[in-house]
């Protein structure tokens, strides 16, 4: 007697029957499990701002609104959070400064010059930009580049002391560990995901603009000018945000780079710290309000990398919305 | 211009001018922006290989840690990579069933619901949340308990590599044909059935790919592990209790060394990191051209 | 108050069923209406709020070839669809009236559609192999109904396969990808995969519109090979396709709301497809199979 029965036509009563089985459990139980993984998601997010929160409780109780004053001294019991704001905050600006010329003209180069053939080994190029380690950035950095660097640094800022904005921001003190060349570890490492987000959004720019743009007789950056960047332009702010963000959070590479000196200064060749370096330097030795001032320091990342990545992604999203709807 | 007798041609020739001058401009400056991308990249390639290669050998790969200030022939890596691998694997094996599932959710169940928008959402936001957030997370919620351990790590590095997971994942499976999925149903299969019968084996290659690719980003994380599993020099092959080490760990250890020897193994480590992730990337590409049957 | 009117005419066409209608034109084809697999009454069809087919009433009968004709967009495959709850799939698709397969209602609150699915089986548009290989597809259907043992899954590949008439061509390659196959061949694989599970019925929607003259006549051949086995009912776009494998035709058309620009499906006539195409009652049948319209 095969397991296949043919449906018999039993009349009513046994059709009824035999189309009412119950929902196999398998079916229920999968889809359950399908939503759990997905909750995760959000579960993690929760218990990550909670547990740190509460870790770094104690220096938020202790300081209150110190915990944004500028003086960072362990030994003094000073625990104020500015310098490494400071830092974070310079040192991203200075990355996206190079990165994101950068990464859209790789992006435009990609979707607008060069012809198809070319253009998977150069994707192959960024996809190996991406794949080297933090740490290995920053083995290079500070036991190659940093010194190398260092001696440029040393003649621009003899060069330019005494000019009045130029000294400030270039003039010595300068060091090849500092927040200027953290920037450009930086910037080194956020280029390939600015560059694949803005090539995902200059692709969607319709076929149909282009070549109205090409049709009036414009040459090809004036297309990109016309055409391509208006349509564009919001989705490469997102992409510029999202770099922002990892510029921000990226970690191994910066705390070996920027100098580990809490100072608020203006000069960028001069050490400096950010808040993941200074996690990463010195938690492993770190106790008490310390340790809970560097957890909130963690938490401060956090809360900025979550709003950022939240407005980034928004921002994508409905520049994509509205070149659906255009 | 040539001019005959009594007719003119046409000149079609472009006539010089400032725009097209800006247009060769623009061009060179975007082949700029890509060369200024490849010297670095070239440069640091260029300086791990060369320093690295001259220390990389089998007794490298195995031998133990020696102190720091033991010059660059002496001992090797050993437990560092033991400690990538089994921590990394371990991650794998939690990170990967929950992204895939995730994603089966979000793709196949989800729909148009706002949960499932609110989660899909939420999780490319998580992929921006930084690494040493992630390791001060699994400081607080499991280390402060049950103390250091590759287990630990592993947890980290797993919360790292989930939204990864989830987002290739997703984009695989939304490339499945629905008629496949209709094939299925029509005869008589449950969602679950359909899904994990028929959706799933179609997407596999890209799921597998995109996964490799999660790999090779957490076996070269260091910021996650910093907190979680106390670099040690010993071999610790209970990837369960105890501290352990991995190669990104000992990287950033040696790269602060001011000893030679130490930095000499920190370049033979880095070596092997990048070695790793690259095979895992290649792998990657690999898979996809084999066995991705639906690509964009 | 114009659109009650508009369907209130489709109505009155339809006050007296074909069935009813029959005096036994060919010997031996009357049919009693107990016989009936499925039946249809009053059935509309709703993608929210957009009405896509309105009152459906008719009776499929058993062992016999039912086609669905009419112009695009007049609802015959989501009729069609219908009949073996595949519309659930489609967000927000509602069913209002009754459907009824051999007397139990389909739409009931506890019916499992995966149990409907096992009884009413589907041939689509376009050939949807899965990317495995021929005996996989072919012995899918048994094994997620639980057929574990090689031996079984064997003569069902085999004997499915010969009803699809595919046998003889494939049954050397059997480990081979089912992508492999001409489109032909895929969609008789298809066919294989449906006949494989024994279903009661099987649903056509336009099986050889992707196929060539040659592999259309093969799976016409197929069509009358399995009438004395299972009933089936086919969507299609050809009318000279209806004539040649139908014992019913029924005759669907569009219904134009000018006033909230939509069409909404409607069944115009039903009946034994001779009479339908030689003597159709309705003037818009009429014009669709003299060619005048669709």
């Amino acid at each position: 007697m095969s397991i296949l029965t043919k449906a018999d036509p039993a009349g009513p009563a046994g059709s009824a029957r035999a189309l009412s089985e119950r929902r196999p459990l398998g079916d229920r139980g999968f889809q359950i499990l399908a939503l759990a993984a997905g909750l995760l998601v959000l579960l993690i997010l929760v218990l990550i701002a909670v547990s740190t929160s509460q870790q770094a409780s104690s220096w938020f109780s202790t300081e209150g609104l110190k915990i944004f004053s500028s003086s960072w001294d362990p030994a003094a019991n000073k625990f104020g959070a500015l310098p490494f704001i400071y830092g974070t905050a310079i040192t991203a600006v200075i990355a996206l400064v190079m990165a994101v010329p950068v990464s859209v003209g790789i992006a435009l180069l990609l979707n607008e010059v060069v012809p198809y053939r070319w253009s998977r080994p150069i994707v192959y190029v960024i996809d190996l930009l991406a794949v080297v380690p933090s740490v290995v950035w920053g083995l290079w950095g500070i036991l190659v580049f940093a010194p190398w660097i260092q001696h440029i640094y040393g003649s621009i800022g003899s060069g330019v002391n005494g000019i009045p904005v130029l000294g400030n921001l270039f003039g010595t003190p300068t060091s090849g560990a500092s927040f200027f060349t953290a920037g450009i570890i930086l910037a080194f490492m956020i280029t390939p995901i600015v560059t694949s987000l803005s090539r995902e959004v200059i692709a969607t720019v319709p076929a149909i603009d282009r070549e109205g743009a090409y049709a009036l007789g414009a040459t090809r950056w004036e297309m990109i000018r016309g055409a391509v960047w208006p349509h564009s332009q919001g989705g490469v702010v997102g992409a510029v945000l999202l770099g922002l963000g990892r510029a921000m959070g990226e970690t191994i590479a910066a705390a070996l780079v920027i100098g580990s000196s809490p100072t608020i200064t203006s000069h960028l060749f001069a050490p400096g710290y950010n808040m993941p370096s200074v996690i990463a330097n010195e938690f492993g030795e770190a106790s008490g309000v310390f340790r809970a001032g560097l957890m909130g320091l963690g938490v401060l990342l956090f809360a900025f990398t979550i709003i950022i990545n939240v407005v980034a992604r928004a921002v994508v999203e409905r520049s994509a919305r509205r070149q659906r709807g255009a | 211009m040539a001019v005959s007798a009594g007719r003119q041609i046409v000149d079609l020739r472009e006539p010089p001018s400032w725009r097209r001058t800006k247009n060769r401009i623009m061009t060179v400056l975007m082949v700029l922006a890509f060369v200024l991308v490849m010297v670095p990249l070239g440069f640091v390639l260029y300086t791990v290989i060369a320093k690295g290669a001259s220390i990389i050998s089998w007794q490298f790969l195995t031998g133990s840690i020696p102190p720091n200030v033991l010059p660059a022939n002496v001992g090797g890596m050993g437990p560092a990579v033991v400690g990538t691998l089994e921590i990394t694997a371990l991650a794998t094996v939690m990170a990967v069933p929950l992204g895939v599932l995730g994603a089966v959710y979000l793709n196949e169940y989800g729909g148009n619901k706002l949960l499932a928008k609110v989660i899909g959402f939420m999780s490319d936001v998580m992929t921006g949340v930084p690494s040493i957030v992630m390791g001060l997370f699994i400081f607080s919620i499991w280390v402060l308990h049950f103390g250091y351990s590759g287990l630990a790590g592993a947890l980290a590095l797993g919360c790292l590599m989930l939204p990864i997971v989830i987002r290739s994942t997703y984009e695989m499976l939304r490339l499945v044909p629905d008629s496949l999925r209709e094939g299925s149903y029509a005869l008589g299969a449950s969602k679950a059935r359909v899904t994990v019968t028929i959706v799933l084996p179609a997407a596999i290659g890209g799921i597998v790919s995109g996964a490799l690719l999660a790999v090779a980003r957490a076996a070269g994380e260091t910021a996650p592990l910093l907190f979680t599993i106390l670099t040690v020099t010993t071999v610790n092959r209970n990837v369960f209790s105890g501290a352990n080490t991995s190669l990104p760990s000992q990287i950033f250890a040696n790269a602060s060394s001011p000893y030679v020897g130490a930095q000499a193994r920190g370049w033979g480590a880095a070596l092997t990191l990048i070695a790793i992730a690259f095979i895992l990337m290649i792998v990657a590409r690999f898979v996809t051209a084999r066995f991705a049957r639906y690509q964009r | 108050m114009e659109e009650p009117e508009q369907y209130a005419v489709a109505n009155r066409q339809l006050t007296e069923p074909a069935v009813q209608q029959e005096a036994p034109t060919e010997p031996g084809a009357f049919v009693s209406p107990g016989e009936s697999v499925f039946e249809t009454k009053n059935v509309s069809i709703y993608y929210g709020s957009f009405r896509a087919v309105t009152d459906v009433s008719l009776s499929i009968h058993e062992h016999e070839i039912t086609a669905f004709i009419g112009p695009s967009g007049c609802g015959k495959t989501t009729v069609l669809r219908t009949l073996n709850r595949m519309n659930d799939l489609v967000v927000g698709a509602r069913v209002e009236g009754d459907v009824h397969y051999r007397g139990a209602s389909l739409y009931a609150k506890d019916v499992s559609p995966i149990a409907v699915r096992r009884r009413i089986g589907m041939v689509f548009q376009k050939p949807n192999p899965f990317p495995k290989s021929i005996y996989d597809n072919a012995a899918y259907g048994p094994r997620i109904n639980g057929e574990r043992s090689k031996a079984k899954l064997d003569e069902i590949v085999e004997r499915s396969l010969r009803q699809a008439a595919l046998w003889d061509e494939v049954k050397d390659r059997l480990n081979k990808s089912a992508l492999g196959l001409s489109g032909g061949q895929q969609q008789r694989l298809c066919i294989a995969r449906t006949l494989s599970v024994e279903p009661d019925v099987v649903l056509m929607d336009e099986p050889c519109s992707a196929l060539d003259p040659i592999a259309t006549g093969a799976i016409e051949d197929l069509m009358q090979e399995i009438k004395s086995k299972y009933t089936i009912v086919i969507v299609t776009h050809n009318m000279q396709q209806a004539t040649r494998v139908s014992d019913r035709t029924a005759f669907f058309s569009v219904l134009i709301n000018e006033k909230s620009d939509t069409r909404t499906g409607v069944l115009v006539e039903y009946d034994r497809t001779a009479k339908l195409f030689q003597d159709p009652r309705d003037g818009r049948t009429k014009a669709y199979v003299t060619g005048r319209m669709g």
